[in-house]
């Protein structure tokens, strides 16, 4: 059987790792595309209520966030604790919702318009009457599609 | 000159790189889903608006206080009966007098169907908190969503969620969403 016996003296032959790379970046770039980075920095707390029945919030395009909720307590002595409004990146008043919808809807095609979305991000704690305030601007600016968010209910 | 292979390029570390791209933008992005629930707010009025009369039988009244205590049809409720109200105050099973009336109306697919002529009017305080006005907008959502399912698994015999857009559709003008929110009382004096 000396014919068949094979020379044992290669060791056993590496790994092609070449293609490695092509699948990892294959997985960056998959995560790159499905991932949004935040746009924002949140100046305020917000802890959402939960619910059962919520849904998605389709078409992020066409949605701008109006956050509300207390100052974090390192921007506590500049924006004081009471319960505020923030508007992209900026701490803003009740009076400057007006202003906001009109620049929000401007960005967007005629036909995007009318479908814009308002989604309001509040803290569980905030009052009311805040809220309703809002609500009051975003009717008289006609801005009518809104969203209350909220977290998802562990069943 | 001697002609020599080229040596292969050690691509071995690159993997590593990408992996910590991976890593990198693995921590720093987030998938935020973004859940909540959508309504609409009713156009601005004209100043001269006279709203329609409604009969008292086709208004369920749900207030919230400053303390956050629910009234329902004029007394004191638990937030875990509401959901239960609502549908029976929506369906009306029975046809009782002292429940909405119903406007049979031809429906695309599913026909002549009694739709309810009842509206939910919801009243909060401005002390009221956003956590209770969520929970309770949540539970009326709750009602309607399990009405609709209910209507979609007797018509199509299958759940509302899985229905086609224009199905979904019929069942939504069944159903529809009747709630109505009244400008905040302001009780407990707060700005």
């Amino acid at each position: 059987m000396a014919r068949f016996k094979q020379k044992n003296d290669k060791g056993t032959p590496g790994l092609n790792m070449g293609s490695m790379s092509d699948i990892i970046f294959m997985l960056l770039f998959f995560f790159m595309v499905i991932t949004t980075m935040r746009e924002s920095t949140l100046f305020i707390k917000i802890n959402p209520p939960r619910g059962s029945e919520v849904t998605k919030l389709e078409k992020k395009n066409l949605v701008s966030y109006i956050n509300i909720g207390v100052p974090m307590d390192n921007y506590a002595a500049k924006y004081g604790t009471e319960p505020r409004i923030q508007l992209n990146d900026q701490i803003a008043d009740v009076s400057d919702i007006r202003q906001f919808v009109e620049l929000e809807k401007n960005a967007r095609s005629d036909q995007d318009k009318l479908l814009l979305t308002f989604a309001i991000k509040a803290d569980g704690k905030v009052k009311m009457g805040l809220i309703s305030d809002i609500k009051q601007e975003l009717r008289a600016s006609s801005a009518l599609k809104i969203f209350y968010n909220a977290a998802k209910e562990a069943k | 000159m001697a002609k020599r292979a080229t040596p292969g390029l050690n691509t071995s570390a690159m993997s590593d790189i990408s992996f910590l791209l991976l890593a990198f933008f693995l921590m720093v992005s987030s998938i935020n889903t973004d859940m909540g629930i959508a309504r609409r707010l009713p156009p601005p009025l004209p100043p001269d608006f006279q709203p329609p009369e409604v009969r008292e039988r086709n208004i369920f009244q749900v207030k919230i206080n400053r303390n956050d205590r629910i009234l329902f049809n004029k007394e004191v409720g638990d937030i875990s009966l509401l959901k239960e109200r609502a549908k029976e105050f929506f369906s009306n099973p029975l046809d009782r007098p002292d429940l909405p009336e119903k406007n049979p109306t031809q429906i695309e697919f599913i026909g002549v169907y009694p739709v309810t002529k009842g509206v939910i009017s919801l009243q909060n305080d401005r002390g009221t908190s956003y956590d209770m006005y969520f929970r309770v907008q949540n539970e009326l959502t709750a009602a309607i969503n399990e009405l609709r399912d209910e209507l979609a698994r007797e018509k199509f015999h299958k759940a509302y969620n899985d229905l086609d857009e224009a199905r979904r559709e019929a069942i939504g003008k069944a159903i529809p969403v009747a709630i109505s929110e009244a400008e905040p009382a302001n009780k407990g004096g707060g700005k």
